[in-house]
């Protein structure tokens, strides 16, 4: 028979002493390996110059300084092209981007989830097929097509294929499927209402974090995409690439190069504070069946 | 519509026994018109950039193909090239696989790891502790830091901390070091690399039936690790499937990385992948049929692997 111990007053089923610290001093190990470098960072990006050149080199900062962001700032501005303009380039790409991935991801979504038309079986086994490779592999096709229909150099060429992701499909045809209950849609269709009708009002509030989650998904690609291989134009490029051109500056700049690193990852990993039970939520239903 | 001139002789069918297959379907397509409406602008999309691109690589990698001529067809010559004559191909390859090999199962392992160490916190702290491993995923060029770790002069965290205990008598130039320079790619990717599959093996985690522990526990499971075996693992089996193709899919896609970290070639092409190969033919030297053929190869290995795996995963608890 099984030993239960009690602990905080909850019933707690086999759990040795040693396994809880074994566990805890692995998951120590491990988060200390993920988390320095981090911390690493935005010690380097608040590290004076004396600081960032000691010998030898201390982990910690002793006497915090902004100077670093206030630099970059000051090198913003003297880039050639304004960079307010960078920034409106990002925030361009992502958020249209984003939005026609969203509503034709969630169409799409509903559709395979909630209709039983006839050719959506292989449909879908093509979208999970397509989770299977990476888009090293349709690169070169990829720049064929977009030479020919003339959108390179334009934003086309990183906007419109960012509409049709796998992954956003695969995870928001998922959650629909486990969490829109068809009697409801099937009773909205009794009274008449319209496919489309019972998607937009009935479907898509029950499935609000799968639609967070599909935003983050998209906007962090669209987000750390920098070098783009159609984007020649320097008015085109996006603020990551301007960081990088900064970061590159060399070693000079290495206290600017860290605090642009710290304003980049801030961004996505500020968004997934927010939204980090919605993501949880939605990959609840992530599995696939064989 | 073609299924109403047949039906004109004889009463219009209604129920499906009276139907052949064929009518039945042109039925379902008519009667399912907005389904169709609402899947097409991906599908479309879809097929122009992912289903498109695999067809036309597999085409041209049959090819001479310079950009500037219509393509040549050539037979199996770029295979035949790639497998027998290409060196710097066999060393990607092997580089791949080992790279593969080794992110692909690690990060599987260590996702699962740290997301069943964290089930059982609370949800606050569990919160916490997925924010630090997920991190490292999602911020971009952040993992440039570990070129100043590793940085070739004493400046280098590593590299002055082995000066300092005496290890070393001079900096290693780790990145530039055809010993060093994979090993240390493979760390720096293993830690970029706990994304959406360790996600989701949180969320599977979490959608365990609470009362199947306390009814294993009654049927004799006597540790934590039989019940992670016979109980929590069959049961997020479909998590598990979905977390290998995305870690598998993952494991073929740092080459970013190693560029950024390695430059490219790297030294005595150390950590040359298949991605590495492929960019330098098709993005430097316009080599598009050759370029194609590499993809095609890519294409193979990374659906074959999913596939294996995918096979061997649905034995998991049968």
């Amino acid at each position: 028979m099984a030993k239960l111990r009690t602990r905080k007053h909850k019933v707690v089923l086999n759990r040795s002493v040693g396994g809880d610290l074994g566990i805890n001093v692995m998951l120590i190990i491990l988060g200390a390996f993920m988390f320095l470098p981090m911390l690493y960072v935005i010690m380097q990006s608040l590290k004076p110059l004396d600081e960032l050149w000691m010998y030898p080199p201390r982990f910690y900062v002793v006497s915090p300084t902004l100077k670093n962001f206030s630099d970059l700032f000051k090198l913003m501005s003297t880039s050639w092209v304004p960079f307010s303009r960078y920034i409106f380039n990002t925030v361009f790409i992502s958020v249209s981007g984003t939005v026609g991935n969203l509503i034709f991801s969630s169409m799409a979504a509903y559709a395979l989830a909630k209709i039983k038309f006839p050719g959506r079986g292989w449909i879908f086994q093509v979208i999970v097929l397509s989770l299977m490779f990476n888009s090293t592999v349709t690169a070169i096709a990829n720049f064929l097509t977009m030479s020919t229909l003339h959108w390179v150099d334009t934003y086309l060429a990183i906007i419109v294929p960012a509409w049709c992701t796998s992954l956003g499909l695969y995870l928001m045809k998922q959650f629909m499927e486990s969490s829109v209950s068809d009697a409801v849609l099937e009773s909205a269709r009794l009274d008449g209402a319209s496919e489309f009708y019972t998607f937009i009002k009935i479907a898509m509030p029950m499935v609000k974090p799968a639609w967070l989650t599909l935003i983050i998904y998209s906007f962090q690609g669209l987000w750390n995409a920098g070098n783009s291989i159609y984007i020649y134009s320097e008015q085109l490029k996006t603020f990551n690439y301007a960081i990088n051109q900064i970061v590159a500056g060399g070693i000079a700049r290495a206290g600017a190069a860290a605090a642009s690193q710290v304003i980049m990852m801030a961004v996505p990993i500020s968004v997934f504070i927010i939204t980090q039970s919605n993501i949880i939520e939605t990959m609840g239903s992530s599995g696939m069946k064989d | 519509m073609p299924q109403n001139a047949t039906a004109k002789k004889s009463p219009k069918p209604t129920s499906r026994k009276e139907m052949t297959k064929f009518q039945w379907t042109l039925k379902e397509i008519a009667r399912n018109k907005t389904a169709y409406i609402m899947i097409a602008p991906f599908i479309i999309l879809f097929t122009i950039f992912t289903v498109f691109p695999v067809a036309l690589s597999i085409i041209l990698s049959f090819t001479e193909f310079n950009l500037l001529e219509f393509p040549r067809f050539i037979f199996a010559d770029n295979y035949i090239r790639l497998f027998l004559d290409d060196d710097i191909f066999l060393t990607a390859a092997q580089n791949t696989l080992v790279f593969a090999s080794i992110t692909g199962p690690v990060s599987y392992f260590i996702s699962l790891l740290v997301a069943w160490f964290i089930n059982e916190l609370t949800p606050k702290i569990r919160a916490i502790v997925t924010l630090i491993f997920y991190a490292p995923s999602i911020a971009g060029s952040v993992y440039l830091i570990w070129q100043v770790i590793f940085s070739s002069d004493s400046y280098g965290y590593v590299n002055a901390w082995l000066l300092e205990f005496g290890f070393i008598t001079e900096p290693i130039l780790f990145f530039k070091d055809a010993n060093y320079v994979m090993p240390l790619c493979i760390v720096v990717a293993l830690w970029t690399s706990l994304g959406t599959s360790f996600l989701s093996f949180i969320a599977g985690l979490q959608t365990i039936d609470k009362s199947l522990y306390e009814a294993g526990a009654v049927d004799g499971v006597k540790n934590r690790w039989q019940e992670l075996w016979y109980i929590t693992l069959p049961t997020m089996k479909p998590q598990l499937m979905f977390g290998a193709v995305m870690a598998i899919t993952q494991s073929f896609g740092f080459g970013a990385v190693v560029t950024a970290l390695a430059g490219m070639p790297s030294v005595d092409y150390a950590a040359h992948t298949i991605m590495h190969h492929l960019e330098d033919y098709g993005g430097q030297r316009f080599e598009v049929g050759y370029s194609s053929t590499i993809a095609v190869i890519l294409f193979i290995v990374m659906v074959g692997c999913n596939l294996v795996i995918k096979k061997l995963l649905s034995k998991v608890g049968q």
